[in-house]
């Protein structure tokens, strides 16, 4: 059965790109046949992230109006056999989404992949919604402050009023995934505790991801941060929160950054 | 299916029906009755529409063609005849409604408003929620209490004619009494509301005592002023 699974927050900047690349890669090496879907038209990050920004030409807008066809956007990863990206347009707007022709390109994706994975735009607009219509399962990506709490709340309720399950009765099935997360920071008081978060949100979480130099080293790299660093913290956290959303228990913990003595001892150069 | 059906022999079943009929009795001059008529129209578009006519020319004397002549007058205001009464049927053409006889005088009772009225009534005066209510939503319900079982997020909005009770915590805001229902009150296991507003007094975070901050409290109105004091 394909899943068809959105990551989204409401807010920019929380690592939403970062975490399709992540559990897609993550997935993908399980030997899930993955596709990751950008939907951030006009602003596309995601083919950078994934290293294929220069492969890129046709792409979602192209397959949404029928000017081209799903195997001719499809780009396939250079790293892993069964992932796979399909971009947005960088040209477009958001308006360019139509209903119609993204419910027929979910359909189509959902008969080749095992997971189809939707990279949401920040916002509550048209790309945001479109990216969640069709989700059967939500990853809502939050960071451990008061403003993004808020907006993930707000996202948690378009998730049960504005998607084709909710319409139907049904529910989307939502999991929290905290990034950016500094344990050190969090015990003195400067960022909200997981416990805090889980409160305001009401919803199971799926992974705490810690703040790590890894995650950008990877982007800029364009590499998954789950194939770049495999023995990083956050390669392991989203590792945990992949297996995790294919039902296994694996015990929550906060991943921390494994250090040799001379980084302890030497932790930052002096201003 | 591939063979031919054998023509059944359907019988043909007549059967008698009564049907109230509006019945327009003409009077001469026949300009200002139809002026009337049109009056009626306008004080209620839609008055004649899909509703029985018949008319007995039994007052006025007219020739075919004056009968015909009012018969298009209807038709222009879209009341269709059903039939004519109250004439010889030598002055009706094939294309005029038929000649009626035998009909007998009801009183044509006014469509009942009082089924609406009872309804109404037994509207549910309180409405539960089930689900948190997150940021950016907002529940709206005149009609009296609002019972909801999770939390208020921050940015949510909750407004009740009545009392608002919330078991879980209260982030956002919660209007209770909005009709002007000053004995309203509103009750959640946590305050840490933005704004509390009975019958249209309200107070800001700001205002709300420090001391309470994630307490269960309740708020209600004394006089102009509103109190908010812990639960047990």
């Amino acid at each position: 059965m394909a899943k068809v699974l959105v990551v989204t927050s409401g807010k920019g900047g929380v690592g939403k790109t970062t975490t399709t690349a992540a559990l897609g890669a993550a997935l993908a090496q399980r030997g899930d046949k993955v596709v990751v879907v950008d939907f951030d038209v006009g602003l596309r990050n995601l083919d950078l992230i994934m290293g294929a920004e220069r492969r890129v030409v046709f792409d979602l807008i192209n397959v949404v109006q029928g000017v081209a066809k799903l195997p001719q956007a499809l780009i396939k990863d250079k790293r892993l056999e069964n992932l796979w990206l399909l971009p947005a347009s960088q040209t477009r707007d958001k308006d360019a989404l139509t209903e119609e022709g993204v419910g027929k390109v979910i359909d189509e994706l959902r008969a080749r992949f095992d997971w189809v994975i939707c990279d949401s735009p920040a916002g509550i607009e048209r790309g945001a919604s479109m990216a969640m219509r069709f989700a059967d399962e939500a990853v809502i990506v939050t960071n451990p402050e008061v403003s993004s709490v808020r907006d993930s709340d707000r996202i948690i309720g378009m998730l049960d009023s504005k998607t084709v399950r909710a319409e139907k009765g049904e529910r989307v099935e939502k999991h929290i995934l905290i990034t950016r997360y500094d344990p050190s920071r969090a015990a003195r008081g400067e960022m909200l505790t997981i416990e805090d978060i889980l409160e305001i949100l009401a919803t199971p979480l799926l992974g705490i991801i810690p703040e790590s130099q890894d995650v950008l080293r990877a982007s800029n790299v364009g590499t998954p941060v789950t194939l770049s660093n495999t023995e990083g913290a956050p390669a392991r956290a989203y590792t945990d929160a992949a297996r995790r959303l294919c039902g296994e228990t694996v015990a929550m913990q906060v991943p921390v950054e494994r250090k040799g003595l001379m980084d302890r001892l030497l932790r930052r150069r002096a201003a | 299916m591939e063979a031919a059906a054998k023509p059944q022999r359907q019988l043909v079943r007549l059967r008698g029906r009564s049907y109230v009929a509006f019945v327009f009795v003409p009077t001469v001059p026949i300009q200002d009755w139809l002026q009337e008529i049109d009056a009626t129209i306008a004080r209620s578009p839609g008055f004649f529409v899909g509703r029985p006519v018949v008319v007995d020319l039994s007052s006025v004397d007219l020739s075919q063609s004056g009968i015909s002549h009012l018969l298009a007058s209807l038709g222009d205001r879209n009341i269709r005849v059903l039939g004519v009464e109250g004439v010889e049927e030598a002055r009706l053409t094939p294309a005029m409604p038929p000649l009626l006889s035998g009909g007998r005088d009801t009183t044509i009772a006014p469509a009942a408003p009082k089924k609406a009225d009872t309804k109404t009534a037994t509207k549910p005066t309180s409405l539960l929620i089930e689900q948190p209510v997150r940021s950016g939503q907002t529940i709206i319900f005149p009609e009296g209490d609002v019972t909801i079982l999770g939390s208020v997020g921050s940015g949510a909005e909750v407004v009740a004619g009545g009392s608002i009770h919330i078991y879980g915590a209260l982030r956002g805001r919660a209007m209770a009494g909005v009709n002007g229902h000053a004995s309203a009150r509103i009750y959640c296991q946590k305050i840490e509301a933005e704004l509390l507003a009975i019958d249209g007094f309200y107070q800001t975070a700001d205002d709300i005592d420090e001391a309470l901050r994630g307490r269960p409290a309740q708020a209600w109105l004394q006089g102009s002023s509103m109190r908010i004091t812990a639960l047990n």
